[in-house]
């Protein structure tokens, strides 16, 4: 009788401890969404002030004025796009090319070692790529690359705009440079991974109706894949909309939309990792605050729809 | 006539595939490029100052001893607060509530929050710490660095367990063990390395980070192991020091930056070796 009631016991409190544990695994997937939600409310009582404030001025106001106190994110906004739109035309066509290389033409023995090299890319801390970009790059900007760009562009009536009067290397277009190398790894990788999922049969029966290897990559492979393709764009997008501290250190903090991108800007990030902790007065505290909610909002809409892409793509494959 | 079609076809793969190349060549390059600069400018302040003298004022020699001990710090607390809230949040999605739709709501969020701007987090800390305290503090710092290792934790562990095979978990349910001691004796014990795995790349994550420290842990010029006060960090201190007009200032950023870039890329070499298989970025 001892016996069974010991084995009662027993039995109990393993199911209490079971209960217990499970409800503790539930609550930290709870925290996830509590941060998430934490985030979202604790940004926007912060940003409240300034909305009220400035309404949705503040959207379309390039004016960033501490002394007066008028604040718009509109300079902010712009370079933030901006940056990141001159980074994806880079990135792309390169981080694709490294995802045919690897999965094409390189021998197999180096596919490892060249992939594992080109991911450590994305392991470099950002505050890295900005000190590097603003004593090596920055300078090689000014000196070589800026001139060049003007010479080619400057008799082109519109673009001698964009390739405008040159400046002392801390660009729009030095920023540009930095995170487009900061989201190759990423573009890559991805392109890489499915890339590989496509079945041999597909391309073997191209090739064996004559392709060639680039007409295989073109006319089979990159339809096969389009949508984790672009889920790896939109991903590596949302890396580059909220990239700081590489930015931070060469795009020179100027509230300015300039047409040239040989001048200097800003982007949200920057503009908060800048100035937040000099930001003297509610208001201006409360727009920078505003300027991150922004950030968070976008960013997390471009990486919502870059998981949805690859989602739908396992899915797809039934994976 | 189709031979020369034929060998137009031919040209045009292998200028494609040259350029392919090429995109290799360039990413690789940026590489080597980055580390050859970190190497050069950061080796040649190398001394054992560095890591016995504290960061000086402009214009003397010392090190950076504050700055080490104050990463080392707040990453450590950052991960005793972080790993096990990813790791038990990561067990949920793989074997407590796999179908649930509150695990597939929580596997998305937090495949956002993973590569989501650390700057926000940094603002988010801000609001819920240092402004209601009223100071910068090392505490602070230490949430927002915690906030960035869950995703990554959550992210691998799930991943990790669910590779687990479940006739293990079923061969143990079969000998009337509970589920939690499933979980932990079976389930934990086959996915252990790369559970570590994920650990390791959270670890070398932060240990970079820097945007999420400049207005919770600011920065001290000082020896500080107060949680409750501003402490350096290397990050931190680069970014100071590598802006600064002086001469001797920046050096000791390009060591810090030799320092950090080392330890993050061995991390993450380390932690793909233990894997065994690629872990994405």
């Amino acid at each position: 009788m001892g016996m069974m009631e010991d084995r009662y016991r027993g039995i109990a409190r393993a199911a209490r401890q079971n209960a217990f544990f499970s409800a503790l695994t539930l609550l930290s997937a709870i925290s996830v969404l509590v941060v998430l939600g934490g985030v979202i409310a604790t940004l926007g009582v912060g940003a409240a002030p300034a909305f009220q404030t400035f309404g949705f001025d503040f959207f379309i106001t390039e004016k960033w004025n501490p002394v007066t106190e008028r604040f718009g994110a509109l300079a902010p906004i712009y370079g933030t796009v901006v940056t990141s739109g001159i980074a994806l035309m880079l990135a792309v066509p390169i981080g694709i090319g490294i995802g045919v290389f690897l999965t094409e033409t390189c021998p197999l023995s180096l596919r490892r070692p060249i992939g594992t090299a080109v991911e450590l890319l994305a392991g470099i801390p950002s505050i890295i790529y900005g000190m590097w970009g603003l004593f090596v790059l920055a300078p090689v900007v000014q000196a070589h690359i800026a001139p060049t760009l003007i010479d080619v562009f400057g008799p082109i009536p519109l673009l001698s705009q964009v390739f405008g009067p040159p400046g002392y290397g801390v660009s729009v277009l030095t920023g540009s440079l930095i995170l487009s190398i900061m989201i190759i790894p990423f573009i890559s990788s991805i392109t890489r991974d499915v890339f590989e999922t496509v079945p041999a049969v597909l391309k073997e029966s191209a090739y064996g109706l004559g392709c060639t290897t680039w007409e295989v990559v073109w006319n089979v492979v990159l339809p096969y894949t389009r949508v984790g393709v672009m889920g790896g764009v939109m991903l590596a997008l949302g890396r580059a909309l909220g990239e700081t501290m590489a930015i931070t250190f060469v795009i020179g903090n100027a509230h300015h939309i300039n047409a040239s991108i040989l001048q200097p800007g800003t982007t949200i990030s920057a503009a908060i990792a800048n100035e937040f902790t000099e930001a003297v007065g509610d208001l201006y505290t409360s727009s920078l605050v505003a300027l991150g909610l922004i950030l968070f909002l976008i960013t997390f809409t471009v990486l919502a729809a870059a998981r949805l892409m690859l989602l739908r793509l396992q899915n797809l494959q039934g994976g | 006539m189709d031979k020369s079609l034929y060998a137009a076809r031919r040209l045009t793969s292998g200028i494609f595939l040259t350029l392919s190349f090429l995109a290799s060549l360039i990413g690789l390059g940026a590489l080597a490029l980055i580390l050859w600069t970190l190497i050069q400018q950061g080796s040649a302040v190398l001394d054992t100052s560095l890591i016995t003298e504290m960061t000086p004022p402009p214009g003397e020699k010392g090190g950076m001893l504050n700055a080490i001990a104050g990463s080392a710090i707040m990453v450590g607390l950052a991960m005793a607060i972080g790993t096990p809230l990813g790791i038990l949040a990561g067990t949920y999605l793989a074997e407590f509530g796999y179908h649930t739709r509150l695990a597939t709501v929580v596997r998305f969020i937090n495949d956002i929050l993973v590569s989501a701007p650390s700057i926000v987090v940094g603002l988010f800390v801000y609001e819920l710490i240092v402004a209601t305290t009223g100071h910068f503090s090392a505490f602070s710092g230490a949430v927002a660095l915690a906030i960035i290792v869950i995703p990554v934790v959550v992210r691998t562990t799930e991943d990790m367990l669910t590779l687990v095979p479940n006739q293990l978990r079923e061969a143990a349910a079969a000998l009337g063990s509970p589920r939690w001691h499933i979980v932990r004796k079976v389930s934990y014990r086959a996915a252990q390395a790369g559970m570590i795995t994920g650990v390791l790349l959270a670890l070398a994550r932060i240990s970079g980070e820097t945007a999420p420290l400049l207005f919770t842990a600011l920065n001290n010029q000082f020896w500080s192991t107060d949680l409750n006060a501003p402490m350096a960090s290397l990050p931190v201190m680069i970014f100071q020091f590598a802006v600064s007009p002086y001469k001797d200032w920046q050096q000791l950023a390009w060591a810090a930056a030799l320092l950090i870039t080392v330890t993050v890329l061995l991390l993450s070499i380390v932690a793909r070796l233990l894997g065994g298989k690629r872990a994405s970025p």
